[in-house]
């Protein structure tokens, strides 16, 4: 109906204020993108542990949280330094309100990342026995040695609230009808999935050929859904007019089309084909390579995916 | 009592008294509104019509800024207003995320979310807000909307069908109305925003969320240092402005 058309109707704003651009920048884009890999690693550790023997991965006890540890406090970092106010982050704590996806979150990520540095400390200290060996603290964590294993199904169990409480926060922006689709859920998830085997890949270099392969097996399955998913955002109709308008931002073309179609094919597709390969001939440069395209590509599908809805006007 | 908003938009000239009103009363910063008037032009020459809709927080009985603030700082007052506390918020534009109407924004000076609070203080005191005060036609109707007898529930009453809401698929409940509005009043997506269109000034973006000279590291660091404070001189650079615009005929401005 050519009447209902702008053209047709030539509504235009000839007089205003200059409005908000993109408000979470790149930023936010590395807070989520480090959240993927701190709370995937966890995951995918679990799944391996649960798969193999120790001896199969010999450094896992540690290097798993410790992995873990940085990419969270990378997370965190990021989340304070994006608030204009970051010294009053405490109020989160001293005056948190519970309908806020915001709160909980940063409540369970700090009771998380503490757990994960427990873990770290018991398996790092356990590793290497010749260090701080007369320091006290260290003598005191290597006496609790055991916890760990008892505390670890807590952590797994934990890391999946951790990692989608972020696709709460962004129901929960109201005014971003692009996130408001129930398959955020699931991206989150397979992010999580495909950051911490990519991680793990990095660092398998002495693990047994089946561990290698069964992280290549995640990696393929995680880019496999992730690409499943996000085509059948940008493709399949939505019913808000908000969300298709604010798609049209990639599907029109320039930097967001651009940097969307790097996202796909680097992070998504060749990783899935080079995991597949992978499974059958164990190139462990090779899988590296296609961990590291995995990460790179998923961090960009992430910065098109927050950004392009803050294009819209509002008002 | 539950406070409303009502504006009608057929007595609405575009005068921008409301706007003026709410910047003086409430010391809004340069770059920043708590309501604006927008115009639209519709039409093609010589059959074309200009509207104005003035545009403010829209007092949500179910607010989207309220439910996402992780610290409280927006909170509801009795009287239904969505009131803001600067002196607690962390400043992570959430607010700023969930609000449909773009209502929000961050104080340059503060750095914080504010936003159009129905002018609390004045409502406090017995007094109408600023801009319905200011406004010469009286198109700002405010009042109690839980009460029959008030101005403002004969106006909807006597304008049935013609009251809207902005964004009513949203659920939020508004308690801001129109009268005599259209889609392309109402909708942003009906018409056009380009970006260095112009009538008297240009059609842009802002450089930037909050204090522009406030970076990364000034947000740690203002505590400790004595220039922390921003005021409105901080925009008026207009010897840097002339440098990179050249003359403000070029800018196209008046």
């Amino acid at each position: 109906m050519v009447e209902n058309t702008i053209h047709a109707t030539q509504a235009v704003v000839t007089l205003d204020v200059a409005l908000p651009g993109i408000i979470w920048g790149w930023m936010i884009t590395l807070n989520m993108w480090a959240k993927s890999v701190g709370t995937g690693v966890i995951l995918v550790g679990a799944f391996l542990l649960y798969r193999h023997k120790k001896d199969e991965m010999p450094n896992i006890r540690w290097v798993m949280p410790l992995i873990s540890f940085i990419f969270l406090n990378i997370f965190l970092l990021f989340t304070l330094v994006d608030l204009h106010q970051p010294y009053r982050m405490i109020n989160i704590f001293l005056h948190p309100h519970w309908t806020s996806a915001i709160t909980v979150g940063a409540w369970m990520a700090s009771l998380f990342t503490g757990l994960v540095t427990l873990l770290m400390l018991i398996g790092g200290l356990d590793a290497f026995p010749d260090v701080r060996r007369h320091c006290p603290f260290a003598k005191k964590i290597r006496s609790i040695s055991p916890f760990y294993e008892k505390v670890f199904p807590f952590v797994v169990f934990l890391a999946i609230p951790v990692t989608l409480y972020t696709a709460i926060i962004m129901a929960e922006s109201s005014a971003r009808e692009l996130w408001q689709a129930p398959a955020e859920v699931m991206q989150m998830m397979w992010a999580a999935l495909l950051a911490g085997s990519a991680a793990l890949i990095l660092v398998s270099k002495n693990w047994s050929q089946e561990a290698r392969r069964d992280l290549a097996m995640v990696l393929a399955i995680a880019t496999f859904f992730s690409f499943l998913m996000y085509m059948g955002e940008y493709f399949f109709s939505f019913k808000s007019a908000e969300a298709e308008a604010t798609l049209a931002y990639v599907h029109a073309g320039g930097e967001y089309n651009a940097e969307f179609w790097f996202g796909m094919i680097l992070g998504f597709v060749i990783p899935f084909f080079l995991a597949l390969s992978n499974m059958k001939s164990d190139n462990k440069t090779l899988l590296r390579f296609t961990a590291i395209l995995a990460l790179v590509g998923l961090y960009m599908a992430k910065d098109v995916w927050l950004k392009i809805p803050q294009m819209l006007p509002l008002s | 009592m539950k406070l409303g908003f009502l504006v009608d938009l057929n007595l609405c000239m575009g005068c921008k008294g409301c706007e003026i009103a709410c910047k003086v009363e409430n010391e809004v910063p340069l770059s920043s509104w708590r309501l604006r008037v927008k115009y639209i032009d519709i039409g093609t020459f010589p059959d074309t019509s200009r509207s104005f809709t003035p545009l403010r927080c829209n007092h949500c009985e179910n607010a989207p800024c309220e439910r996402i603030c992780p610290v409280s700082a927006l909170h509801y007052l009795e009287n239904g207003i969505v009131n803001v506390d600067n002196s607690r918020c962390i400043g992570c534009a959430g607010c700023m995320m969930a609000c449909p109407y773009g209502a929000i924004y961050m104080d340059p000076e503060t750095n914080t979310a504010d936003k159009c609070t129905y002018c609390a203080h004045r409502i406090e005191s017995g007094m109408m807000p600023a801009c319905v005060v200011a406004c010469p036609v009286e198109a700002n109707i405010f009042g109690d909307i839980e009460d029959d007898t008030s101005h403002i529930s004969q106006y909807i009453m006597a304008h049935q069908g013609d009251v809207q809401v902005r964004k009513p698929e949203k659920h939020t409940n508004p308690k801001h109305f129109y009268v005599g509005g259209g889609a392309q009043t109402l909708n942003p997506l009906a018409h056009q925003r380009i970006e260095g269109y112009s009538l008297f000034n240009k059609i842009t973006h802002l450089d930037a969320i909050g204090d522009k000279n406030h970076g990364v590291l000034d947000r740690f660091l203002a505590p400790f240092t004595s220039h922390g404070e921003m005021d409105n001189k901080s925009f008026m650079d207009f010897e840097n402005d002339m440098n990179a615009h050249g003359s403000h005929e070029e800018e196209g401005g008046h």
